[in-house]
């Protein structure tokens, strides 16, 4: 079996993993990075996209609140790129007691968050869209954050102080010895070989999947993952995050994100983190919820849905997944099982990882026992070192003066042709789906039904795939897609589906493809 | 209401079908199309900074909006990201100039033969385009003079049963009073007490170059002079079948004015050949038309087919004994209101119009007719043909100007 050595291998790549791998990295250490699938794959890639100021802890979770006031400063410098400062806003709706927002605004000076009330009339000229009946409404630094960007810079960093980062691998034990972990076998997901690598420390940062990788040393950590939805809508219904100004609960959240805006989410404890099944009630749920915040919410476009689990370490069992603190915690199991050279980080949120990785960094020092500073809190992620705001025009900006002069592959998202080739070569991706993940390939209205029988051209031309790996992409990828946007299906996204259909079956016939 | 608009991007399933018909992206590399700039860029766009002013290539002609299967406002939302547009870098002095065809027509009137000389005078339409970026060789129309105004305030119009209001709009008032003149002789004929309300500019130009603000100003004055006489049930008709557009539908839809004067002006608003074919309808016009033996190609302007109400000419031609109207199948004439009096869109408007132009010279007519005066002039500078508009031929056949 082929072997490697490192002093930290990291179990997980989504965002507390590749904030580990990379505070590791920065400290000096050598490190790997293992992650099952594509990175940004777990909760991190089907998040709610929320940069958040705090706001919405304010009254419940204080110390959820001052964590989230501090990284979200920190993100804003270090992270730049990967944010849109779109701001927030807490309104209160016919529906939701304005007394509430005394509360709020009590809460939010006494854990720092920056808030203003502002004037109504204020608000509904700036987000026209928003309900008349909108009573109360303040102001708080909420801003969206792109997981993809976020993770693929962390990882690029990383890599640039000699990480070694390894999607597709599957962690399937962990090598206990005299009581220390020692190393760990993964599984090449795409050769189906099998790699055993050596480690002084394995830090495990796999969210949801937590319990899961604890138990293969035989530490039992009970994480609940909290399911919840979110339904991607055509358009920016509003360009400012939108919050209820109430205790959190579900579909009370509108964040705009690139060029949709997504309402969520619910947080209901599964069983599986692998099996997050969306049921029509929690559909029209979100959607009511929708109509609340911005009238004429369910005649809009809605283009996909998906659900995420979120990761909430519990000492004990507990009912209600809401009553967790939303605060990370970074667990020795030397101290906890007497299981060395093992640490679980889990809990928190995407808002926090650095902050996360961190902390278990800082853990992994102790019990390494060297002392190196934390540094990333100073050093911007590549592609951030202008500290310039990703801007929501920047894709067509960069078509002028004259759009069309390049072939475009995705109308939706305005993808061409060399940003297709681009990602191909950087991020060797193993389908249309990573593809998708990188430069957000068929995620606009059409879903795929003009664009991805082109990219399948270019992915059959650029990576040399035989057709019949080509036919096979490009079915899966429809498969894929299929998931989420057959429960949503109606008015505007039917039709489309329709003639996406008649495109692939009808006049594609991609169902007698060869395989 | 905004939103309304811009809604309707939603309804986009991307079919291009709105691409294969805009005749301004087919005559150059530096617009994308209807579907790029509508309901795709937009969802790229915010209120501040624009992100794309190759937006500013789309002439409005709406064809767009016409065509697409499933509803989605394309040229509305390219109106309204242009005015966006200009909000943030300003508007140039030369679109601020050419969008007010009021302020000039009350400037150029008096003066109308050193303005008329100054117009057709070389070396000076070189320096406005080098000063002003007003195209050299673009059609400009001729000051007449003399207003329609003036001619309607002299004018008694002989009391009748039935009283109508007629919208001129300024094409007429300064630079065609003629046509005016024929179009109220032509209702009188028919049995109408025809009155001209005080009227200044609908903002239409001034609309398509962006300037919203100004634009919203005028249509409220305009319609605060005219909803009076809607509000007592008279229909209001113009032989300026773009500034009725305006009216009509424009000013809610894309300048979003929601005002009580525009609402009910807009409900009584008919274009001209639109109302006569009405009358004719209901068996109430008067057919006594004499022969006219002429060919007659007949251009529909895009505003014109705006309206949604066919192509009413041509039925009213069919009328007139000896009229041989041919029905021509270009789209758009090119000049779209101003668009094609600019620099950098002048070849563009010539390529465009260069299809009609064509069909015009083939059809060896003896004039054109088309409802539009833009248009109008853009047919004869382009195709060298008199172009007039269709009251024109029924003031004739009708042998009003015998008299
Ligand atoms: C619905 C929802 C909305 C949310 N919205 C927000 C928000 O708006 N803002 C915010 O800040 N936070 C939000 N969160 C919280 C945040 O998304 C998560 O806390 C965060 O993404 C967790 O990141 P992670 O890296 O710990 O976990 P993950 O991203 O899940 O990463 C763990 C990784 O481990 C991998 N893995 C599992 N098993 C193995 C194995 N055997 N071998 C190798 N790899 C393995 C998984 O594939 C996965 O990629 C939300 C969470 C949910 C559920
Ligand atoms: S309004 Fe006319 S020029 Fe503009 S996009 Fe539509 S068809 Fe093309
Ligand atoms: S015609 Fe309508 S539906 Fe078709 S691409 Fe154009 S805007 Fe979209
Ligand atoms: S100028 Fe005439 S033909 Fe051309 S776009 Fe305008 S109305 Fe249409």
């Amino acid at each position: 079996m082929p072997t490697l050595e490192t002093e930290v291998l990291v179990v997980g790549g989504g965002s507390t993993g590749a904030g580990v791998v990379r505070d590791a990295a920065m400290r000096g250490f050598s490190t790997v990075l293992v992650e099952r699938g594509d990175l940004a794959t777990g909760t991190t890639g089907r998040f709610h996209g929320l940069l958040h100021s705090g706001g919405r802890y304010a009254v419940k979770d204080p110390v959820a609140a001052r964590e989230c006031v501090v990284e979200n400063a920190i993100l804003r410098r270090i992270a730049a790129d990967c944010i849109e400062d779109t701001g927030g806003l807490f309104v209160s709706t016919r529906w939701d007691d304005p007394a509430f927002g005394d509360e709020f605004l009590r809460g939010c000076r006494e854990t720092g968050v920056p808030v203003d009330e502002v004037p109504v009339a204020e608000v509904l000229r700036r987000e026209p869209r928003l309900d008349r009946g909108i009573t109360r409404a303040f102001a708080v630094p909420d801003a969206n954050l792109d997981p993809w960007k976020l993770v693929s810079a962390c990882t690029r960093s990383a890599s640039e102080h000699a990480a070694r980062i390894l999607p597709y691998h599957r962690l399937l034990g962990l090598e206990v010895h005299d009581g220390k972990v020692v190393g760990a076998r993964v599984n090449n997901e795409l050769t189906g070989e099998e790699l055993e690598i050596r480690a002084e420390l394995v830090i495990n940062a796999s969210g949801a999947w937590a319990g899961q990788i604890a138990s293969l040393a035989g530490c039992v950590v009970t994480v609940l993952p909290g399911k919840g939805i979110m339904i991607a809508m055509n358009h920016r219904l509003v360009n400012t995050v939108v919050n209820r100004c109430k205790p959190p609960s579900d579909g009370d959240i509108i964040v705009p994100i690139r060029t949709v805006s997504v309402i969520g989410t619910t947080d209901v404890r599964v069983a599986d983190p692998d099996e997050l099944e969306v049921t029509p009630g929690e559909i029209d749920e979100m959607l009511d919820e929708g109509e609340k915040l911005v009238p004429g919410f369910r005649e809009a476009r809605a283009l996909r849905v998906w659900a995420g689990a979120r990761p909430l370490y519990t000492p004990e069992d507990v009912a209600d997944t809401r009553e967790v603190s939303r605060t990370h915690t970074v667990l020795d199991h030397a101290k906890r099982d007497g299981v060395e050279g093992f640490i679980t980080i889990t809990g928190g949120k995407t808002t926090t990882f650095r902050l996360m990785a961190e902390h278990a960094v800082d853990a992994a020092c102790e019990k390494l026992g060297v002392v190196r500073e934390c540094r990333t809190h100073e050093e911007p992620l590549p592609g951030s070192e202008e500290e310039r705001f990703y801007w929501l025009g920047a894709r067509v900006r960069a078509q002028e003066p004259v759009p069309n002069s390049e072939e475009i592959i995705c109308e939706c998202e305005l993808i061409t042709r060399s940003h297709l080739t681009e990602a191909l070569a950087h991020g060797r991706p193993t389908g249309l789906d990573d593809v998708r993940r990188k430069v957000r390939l068929a995620m606009g209205p059409c879903q795929g039904g003009f664009c991805i029988y082109r990219a399948t051209g270019v992915l059959h031309e650029f990576e040399h795939l035989d057709y019949r790996a080509a036919n096979t992409a490009l079915l899966d990828f429809l498969q894929e897609r299929w998931k989420g946007v057959q429960p949503i299906l109606h008015g505007d996204q039917f039709r489309q589906a329709r003639l996406d259909d008649w495109i692939f079956q009808g006049l594609l016939a991609v169902e007698h493809l060869p395989q | 209401m905004s939103e309304l608009v811009r809604d309707s991007l939603d309804h986009c399933v991307k079919c291009t079908i709105c691409e294969s018909f805009c005749p301004y992206s087919r005559a150059t590399p530096l617009f994308p199309g209807p579907k790029y700039v509508g309901p795709q860029a937009e969802r790229f766009r915010r209120t501040g900074v624009s992100p794309d002013v190759s937006l500013d290539y789309c002439s409005g002609c709406g064809i767009c909006t016409q065509v697409c299967p499933q509803g989605v406002k394309i040229a509305e939302i390219n109106s309204q990201a242009r005015a966006q547009l200009w909000e943030d870098r300003g508007i140039p002095l030369r679109n601020q100039l050419i969008a007010r065809p009021s302020v000039l027509g009350r400037l150029g009137t008096p003066v109308a033969p050193l303005a008329n000389w100054t117009l057709r005078n070389r070396p000076l339409r070189w320096l406005g385009e080098r000063l002003l970026g007003v195209h050299r060789d673009a059609a400009l129309p001729r000051f007449a003079g003399r207003t329609f105004q003036g001619w309607a305030r002299k004018h008694v119009s002989p009391a009748a049963e039935r009283t109508i209001v007629y919208f001129h709009a300024c094409g007429t008032n300064y630079y065609e009073p003629a046509v005016g003149r024929m179009t109220v002789e032509v209702l009188e004929h028919n049995g109408f007490h025809v009155v001209v309300p005080p009227q200044d500019c609908c903002g239409l130009p001034l609309q398509s170059n962006g300037n919203f603000p100004a634009a919203r100003g005028y249509v409220r004055r305009l319609a605060a002079n005219l909803a009076p006489y809607a509000r007592d049930g008279c229909a209001i008709v113009s032989n300026s079948t773009s500034c009725g557009l305006m009216l009509k539908r424009e000013a809610r839809e894309i300048l979003e004015v929601a005002d009580d004067d525009v609402a009910v002006v807009s409900e009584a608003m008919y274009d001209l050949c639109e109302f006569l074919l009405l009358l004719h309808q209901r068996g109430e016009l008067r057919t006594d038309f004499k022969p006219l033996e002429l060919t007659v190609p007949y251009h529909a302007p895009c505003q014109q087919q705006g309206h949604g109400i066919g192509k009413p000419a041509l039925d009213l031609f069919a009328l007139i004994p000896g009229l041989r109207a041919i029905e021509l199948d270009a789209d758009c004439c090119g000049i779209a209101g101003t668009y094609g009096l600019k620099k950098e869109k002048y070849e563009i408007s010539m390529t465009v119009g260069e299809r009609l132009f064509g069909q015009l010279r083939e059809s060896k007519g003896d004039l054109a007719a088309c409802d539009s005066e833009t248009c109008r002039w853009q047919i004869e500078h382009g195709a060298d043909i008199q172009a007039v508009h269709p009251v024109e031929l029924l003031h004739r056949a009708y042998g009003l100007d015998a008299g």
